[in-house]
């Protein structure tokens, strides 16, 4: 909304440091105010002004611990398939398997220097919940995820990795327990426990200062590929792509292009199995927010939802959990707004086909996510220029099971008999 | 239901506009309460089980003592809320409720009790074409709602709301909170109208079996503040309402246990819930009064004629 709002007494009082544009705020019940004002003030001091060396300390323990830098690597066979050049940028290769370590690494640190006793953080399929439990673990701070009841049953492994870690793991009956009703029961621990504990969110999604910081955490993804593409190339690519859910693998692969104008960004969000949406039953079968949402307020921010006309928030659909939200950062709404980032679209079936297509070609096996920004290729490549930079968010083993599942019900032309695994 | 001033109420109950000593005009949700301390504020979700019911429940409170008479308006992610509201929330989406059916039904309502809307910012954003706070808060004037309480918009993020609250003769009651300090409850407490919703408690709603040390802290910290404060999160007993009273508040909210009444009744008619509500009320109101000492009744002020 407007940044600046004259009251009645006409004081002037905010900036455009919480927004972006017309999105981004802080829309929070007021016991929580306090701790994310708190929370601007460490962003400020330890992520912008690296005060203690937070900053150092967090790129040391993301070498070490983390496995930073991650490679850009040539892909030869979709580069020979789509005629052009095809780097991927290999998130999937970061210790536990997906970009999400980058920020939950950030905000458990800060959470250290901030003096907080205790995490929580919300997880969807758990990959968000696995890098905050392995991040805790490491840091040695006790954590709390919240998990939708349904989103448990059908990850179990993620379940006990969080576990392992020493997580505890409380299961959220609400709603269809899935990712938002896990975020909306993590909010009220926060607002309950907010004088001791920090809140893990696990995208560039809430109130400000949360898109803000962890864009900044992810932005490493987008600072490397663009080193590490001029280095290879001698030039900045002409187009950036990669998946987009709540946004953190987005915005971290697009922050440090968004000022080089020559380079294209698309967001790839999930069409799920229709772009239609079911207003009366209030589902939506994709979680495509960019492309079709409209602007409301949801998780502490204003941004672009998939919601019915009345305000009520939608049941999205993907068959890739990570990307399956009804939300999306409010950075990435304002950039679509501006023109400066493309919202494209890529359904269940050819996210599917791009896994398979990759896994056989190039001997990577990419997250469901991830399979949505290689999606995009097949059909678009020639409107992508010569040079393509796409972010492998994640690899893809924790989606196995899912992607045997799905592709017994479809004929996919990339996928391998997976009769032959039966029995 | 009418929003012109009215002596009304069988109890002596009083709804009309008084006058502050600084010449300003109480709104009829300052009135109620200043008039009636110690006062008796309650919420139930619209739609719960359906808009007919709540129509009832909604009278049945009036009728039981309420001073003023919040209604929840459902919306899809209540992050306020513990379980009981939740499950409330949940009951009144299922049974369709949509803010054009609430707003019908509160503009046949007839209550001496002003009523309040309590809901979550996007619900009210929604209610135009565009993401815009104004035609709510316009058909909100129009059926008689006197003030607004939205759990999920601090005061920082108010400006628009604030103005249209203003524009349509509107309260807009802000939380203040356990962790609410220093210059933020200033701005908080200069920028409320009707009351201060003063949250006893950390954490969502819910009926818990006492009062918590914070409401004493926050009642404390608001003296100097000449708004009338409310104290909810957690008040389910009379004996709860005594104490708060007692410790400085100029009213009481119940919400979660009324809830609970409702959701017990479940589908066994609305008639046994309504009079529950209403002995329910009147136990609440009773131990708010009990809360009154000798020297605080001396400070409330005598009902006004209009």
């Amino acid at each position: 909304m407007s940044t600046i709002d004259s009251d009645h007494d006409g004081e002037e009082r905010r900036d455009s440091t919480s927004t972006f544009g017309d999105y981004g705020g802080q829309y929070v019940p007021e016991a929580l105010m306090p701790a994310v004002q708190e929370l601007e003030d460490a962003y400020e001091r330890y992520v912008l002004e690296n005060e203690d060396g937070f900053m150092d300390e967090f790129r040391r323990r993301m070498r070490e611990f983390g496995g930073r830098p991650t490679p850009l690597q040539r892909a030869d066979r979709l580069s020979d398939r789509y005629d052009r050049d095809i780097y991927l940028k290999r998130e999937d290769l970061v210790h536990g398997g997906a970009h999400k370590l980058n920020n939950a690494l950030g905000q458990v640190l800060l959470a250290k220097y901030m003096g907080k006793e205790r995490i929580v953080a919300e997880t969807g399929a758990g990959q968000h919940g696995t890098a905050t439990a392995m991040a805790a673990a490491h840091l040695e701070m006790p954590c709390e995820i919240y998990m939708g009841r349904t989103d448990i049953n059908r990850q179990r492994p993620n379940v006990y990795r969080m576990r392992m870690n020493g997580a505890e793991v409380n299961p959220v009956d609400a709603g269809s327990g899935t990712l938002k009703e896990a975020i909306n029961e993590t909010m009220r621990d926060w607002a309950t426990t907010v004088e001791t504990t920090h809140y893990v969110i696990g995208s560039i999604v809430g109130p400000h200062p949360f898109p803000k910081m962890v864009r900044d955490f992810q932005a490493v993804i987008g600072q490397e590929a663009r080193d590490q593409v001029r280095e290879a190339t001698g030039r900045l690519p002409d187009s950036v792509v990669a998946c987009a859910g709540g946004g953190s693998n987005t915005m971290g692969t697009f922050h440090a292009f968004v000022p080089d104008e020559s380079v294209a960004l698309y967001a790839v969000e999930a069409g799920g199995s229709s772009l239609e949406i079911d207003a009366d039953a209030g589902l939506a079968p994709n979680s495509a927010t960019l492309s079709t949402g409209t602007d409301g307020v949801l998780h502490g921010a204003m941004t672009r939802l998939l919601q019915s006309d009345e305000g009520q928030i939608m049941e999205s659909h993907s068959v890739s959990a990570g990307l399956d939200y009804a939300g999306v950062g409010p950075e990435l709404a304002h950039l679509v707004e501006s023109g400066r980032v493309t919202p494209v679209t890529v359904d269940d079936d050819a996210a599917l086909e791009a896994f398979h297509r990759l896994s056989e070609l190039e001997g990577v096996i990419p997250a469901l996510e991830s399979s949505h920004a290689l999606g995009y290729l097949e059909h678009h490549h020639e409107d992508l220029g010569d040079l393509v930079v796409v972010n492998v968010s994640g690899r893809g083993d924790k989606d196995l099971e899912t992607v045997l599942e799905e592709t017994e019900k479809r004929d996919l032309e990339a996928a391998p008999d997976v009769e032959v695994f039966d029995g | 239901m009418s929003r012109e001033p009215q002596v009304g109420g069988d109890d002596g109950r009083v709804q009309a506009s008084g006058t502050k000593s600084d010449g300003g005009s109480d709104s009829d949700v300052e009135s109620a309460i200043r008039q009636n301390r110690p006062a008796l504020i309650t919420y139930i979700t619209a739609g719960d089980p359906s808009l007919e019911a709540t129509g009832e429940y909604v009278e049945a409170l009036d009728r039981g003592g309420a001073d003023l008479i919040e209604l929840g308006l459902p919306f899809s992610e209540p992050i306020a809320e513990g379980p009981t509201i939740q499950a409330a929330i949940n009951r009144s989406l299922e049974a369709g409720t949509t803010p054009a059916a609430f707003f019908d039904l509160v503009d046949g309502l007839d209550t001496d009790a002003p009523i309040l809307v309590m809901t979550y910012y996007n619900m009210i954003l929604q209610f135009g074409p565009e993401a815009d706070v104004r035609p709510f808060v316009e058909r909100a004037a129009d059926v008689g709602l006197s003030g607004i309480i939205v759990p999920d918009l601090p005061a920082e993020e108010a400006g628009p709301l604030r103005a249209a609250c203003d524009e349509h003769g509107l309260d807009l009651v802000f939380i203040v909170a356990p962790t609410t300090e220093g210059e933020r409850l200033d701005r908080i407490m200069s920028r409320v109208t009707g009351f201060a919703y003063v949250q006893a408690r950390l954490g969502t709603t819910g009926a818990r079996a006492d009062v918590s040390t914070a409401t004493h802290d926050g009642l404390a910290r608001l003296t100097e503040y000449d708004v009338p404060k409310a104290v909810g999160f957690g008040v389910s007993e009379g004996d709860h309402a005594a104490e708060i009273v007692e410790a400085g508040a100029d009213g009481v909210i119940v919400g979660s246990a009324l809830v609970d009444i409702v959701a017990d009744h479940g589908a066994d008619g609305d008639a046994p819930a309504a009079a529950d509500l209403e002995a329910k009320a009147r136990e609440l109101k009773a131990g708010a009064r009990r809360g009154t000492t000798d020297d605080r009744a001396e400070d409330t002020p005598e009902p006004e004629q209009p």
